[in-house]
């Protein structure tokens, strides 16, 4: 049984509410930092624990506080990405959703090491209700004494404001939500300058995933070093997946970053298996921007080792053999499903999701999916195949923000390890409307 | 003052484009750095606009490879850069053309642009100022690999002066910041996203801002045009000549196009980057009364015939008796002639027609051979 941090309290009844939270040992970690560590205390003891950035990119979250840029005179802000739309992951909505009271601490400590007076949640639009639930959360911290002006006597002053998005995929990047939240167009500004030196309001910001900023608690609770003996090597901590596809529990799950994917799929504590008895084909370990690995690519690396749910185990072998952590929106396929479809399936969501303020995106997106359809609906040629390759190779890299990259990433991987699936939709035009590719050699064990 | 400058970290930045290295001052972008040297080692710029705050960033036709940051930190950067939004350090060595990786994402780009637009240059008014048009030439293939229907958009009016045609834009935003920036309220811009991404207002023929006619200057395709000017003559047919009025609204320093006594169309001033010209450091944008009213050559002081780049398509017909360039290749070959397919002048009466001298548009009579 793993180790529990964040969602350890979440199935206490009304652990929503203040006086609940605050029974089970909630806000220590405020009173703790606030009273007997200074700003930049707290900031080590994140950089001690190792906690990486947990939206996505997994850039270390210590780091990235101690970039930000303090100038005499200008505000800092702090910024809670709560835009989680990248599909297959749904993390953030349960923690939200389920322990409000962990966010606002965290936050607190958060913008107290940052030395952000006003700091703010954007959440996604169509999470009308979690709205209202941190809100009810806010104006209970407030009114007892975790927000508003000098908190505990220290002297220090903290708002948190709840900003509602509007429905944008792209404002989930955290320029565009910057843009979004000052009330613009929610386009991608161009970096640099970087959100650490100018971000909201042109002022020094930080960003932070909701779940990077809940692991702030329990670092403060235990000390960064303790936090840093979960996990291994420079996974540390415990990482909400949010496990959803072909398999018998999907949900979220805490893990603690030291078990193999193979016992995150088929044991009882996590996934249970694959449902109705089938078999393994495909998996998107880190929500849908990052490359889709066969199965047999998936339970082990390309060296033959174990591939484990780790920010490095998953990344291994780069992304001609591996995948990525990615926000931990974990898409299991089984053996009926097919990658072109799915392939499909993606690359319209990124056409629709594209800001479409730089050409390769705006355009490339929806070249992309208009080839996968002719492809899935048997009217594709062999050289589609190639014209794809090469359209997502000049997405890649080219473009303002990620968004480019996570749409050419999926493309590229279904292509690099499920060819011949497409290849067969080509050769049979008639054949791939009806039946499938299936199983195939997918789960045959790697040649070594 | 030269010891108080020694002082202070060094006043220019050396950058090495393309094998040249110019001093620039801190703070200048590798792509105007790049024009400081100029021809071939500028990289394009289709949403770039120097005289407009924020622009640039968004075409990638401008992504050049640094191959070392700076002299401190040598490292090369990993992606291509937008060269109009990266600014240079010093030691930093960029490679535009000389780069096979910044070649080939380029042609990726113009492929990108071309692939929705509809290529409808022969009834564009742009035509022969294009600078999608030049961007193609030089960057692009011959072909496309686009098989699906192009995007078409629900036409509408803007205004009384300008046409708009969603279906040539590329998205530069550069109109919407000429409306930010230099009209005093915008009522354009971008609405939806993705590829149904448009150029439009919320109010139907809206736009009639005293400035807003600059917006078809900087359009760098044919998604904005002059009304006034619509079908009416194609581009190199008319003679450009810079002219100036007196105007309380703005500089009145324009560029008269031509054909014949008659005033075809009055544009702002152009510089060889194609942006428009600055006087004392402001720019030269020009009013609607100018641009749109002023139609008759009496209300001008003429100057003189507008400087137009030799290889432009405009400057074709430009001047009467023109002399042709002395040819250089026999010379640089050791006396030998260059060994051509087909050469025009001796198959074709094209260049012998003084276009600029004809009284209405060529047509094919005038192109027939004439009998010696």
């Amino acid at each position: 049984m793993g180790r529990k941090l964040l969602l350890e309290k979440a199935h206490v009844e009304n652990i929503r509410l203040y006086d609940v939270y605050r029974r089970e040992g909630g806000y220590r970690s405020v009173e703790k930092a606030l009273k007997t560590l200074s700003p930049d205390q707290v900031t080590e003891e994140v950089k001690k624990s190792g906690l990486r950035g947990r939206g996505g990119a997994g850039f270390p979250t210590g780091m990235k506080w101690s970039f930000l840029a303090k100038p005499e005179g200008v505000p800092r802000y702090l910024v809670v990405n709560a835009d989680e739309s990248e599909p297959g992951t749904f993390k953030d909505r349960y923690l939200m959703e389920f322990i409000p009271h962990l966010l606002i601490e965290g936050m607190i400590t958060a913008s107290y090491a940052l030395g952000s007076n006003r700091s703010y949640i954007y959440i996604r639009g169509e999470y009308a209700w979690i709205v209202d639930i941190l809100e009810q959360a806010i104006s209970e911290a407030k009114n007892n004494g975790w927000l508003g002006k000098n908190i505990l006597g220290t002297g220090f002053d903290c708002e948190i404001y709840v900003q509602r998005g509007a429905g944008a995929y792209i404002c989930g990047e955290e320029t565009a939500l910057l843009e979004s939240l000052e009330g613009k167009r929610g386009n991608p500004r161009i970096k640099p300058p970087f959100p650490a030196v100018k971000g909201l309001w042109g002022c020094p910001t930080v960003v932070n995933n909701v779940e990077t900023i809940a692991a702030v608690v329990p670092i403060i609770n235990e000390g960064g070093e303790e936090y840093a003996k979960i996990g291994i090597g420079k996974s540390t901590g415990t990482k909400l997946i949010s496990a959803c596809g072909n398999i018998k529990n999907q949900g979220v799950y805490e893990i603690d970053m030291t078990i193999s994917v193979e016992e995150f799929i088929y044991s009882d504590e996590y996934c249970g298996g694959i449902a109705n008895g089938r078999k393994l084909k495909a998996c998107i370990p880190g929500g849908s921007s990052v490359p889709i690995l066969p199965a047999n690519l998936l339970l082990s690396t390309a060296k033959g080792e174990k591939r484990m749910m780790t920010y490095e185990s998953l990344s291994d072998g780069g992304f001609a053999t591996g995948s990525m952590m990615g926000s931990g929106g974990f898409i299991v396929l089984d053996d009926r499903q097919c990658v072109v479809k799915h392939t499909y399936t993606l690359a319209r969501f990124y056409r629709h999701e594209s800001c479409g303020q730089c050409s390769p995106c705006r355009e490339g997106t929806g070249w992309m999916e208009k080839i996968l359809w002719n492809i899935e609906n048997g009217k594709g040629k062999k050289s589609d195949i190639d014209l794809l390759w090469d359209v997502q190779r000049k997405i890649e890299g080219n473009t303002i923000c990620p968004l480019g990259d996570a749409a050419a990433w999926p493309v590229a991987a279904a292509i690099r390890h499920f060819r011949d699936e497409f290849e067969w939709h080509v050769q049979n035009p008639q054949e791939c409307l009806t039946k499938n590719y299936g199983l195939a050699n997918y789960a045959a064990p790697l040649a070594l | 003052m030269a010891e108080e400058i020694k002082k202070e970290a060094p006043a220019n930045f050396k950058v090495t484009i393309d094998n040249i290295t110019v001093e620039v001052a801190p703070g200048t972008t590798i792509l105007n750095a790049a024009r400081q040297i100029g021809g071939d080692v500028t990289p394009p710029a289709m949403c770039y606009y120097s005289k407009l705050k924020d622009s640039g960033g968004k075409c990638r036709t401008c992504l050049v490879e640094v191959a070392a940051g700076s002299t401190a930190d040598p490292r090369p950067m990993p992606k291509l850069v937008a060269s109009c939004r990266t600014t240079v350090m010093d030691g930093m060595v960029v490679k535009n053309i000389t780069s096979e990786r910044v070649l080939d994402a380029r042609k990726g780009v113009v492929e990108f642009l071309l692939i929705n637009h509809p290529l409808d240059c022969p009834i564009c008014d742009q035509a022969g100022e294009c600078y999608l048009q030049d961007l193609s030439y030089e960057h692009g293939t011959e072909g496309s690999r686009y098989e699906f229907k192009k995007r078409v958009f629900v036409k509408e009016d803007i205004g009384p002066y300008i046409q708009l045609h969603m279906t040539r834009c590329i998205l530069c935003y550069r109109c919407v910041f000429v409306a930010d920036q230099i009209t005093d309220n915008r009522i354009h811009g971008v609405l939806d996203r993705g590829d149904h991404a448009e150029i439009s207002t919320h109010i139907s023929k809206a736009i009639d801002n005293d400035f807003s006619g600059n917006m078809i200057d900087v359009c760098p395709v044919g998604a904005l045009t002059d009304k006034t000017f619509r079908f009416k003559n194609r581009v190199w047919f008319t003679k450009p000549v810079d002219a100036h009025r007196d105007c309380d609204k703005c500089c009145g320093k324009v560029t008269l196009w031509q054909r014949g006594n008659d005033v075809m169309r009055v544009t702002s001033r152009k510089d060889e980057w194609g942006e428009v010209q600055s006087y004392d450091g402001k720019p030269g944008w020009i009013c609607n009364t100018c641009r749109f009213d002023k139609k008759k050559t009496s209300d001008w002081i003429i100057e003189g015939p507008t400087n137009i780049n030799r290889h432009s398509v405009i400057s074709q017909g430009h001047y009467l008796g023109l002399k042709m360039p002395k040819e250089t290749l026999p010379e640089v070959m050791g006396g030998r002639n260059p060994k051509l397919l087909m050469d025009i002048n001796k198959v074709s009466e094209v260049n012998s027609v003084e276009l600029a001298s004809l009284p209405g548009p060529a047509t094919s009579k005038n192109f027939e051979k004439k009998e010696h």
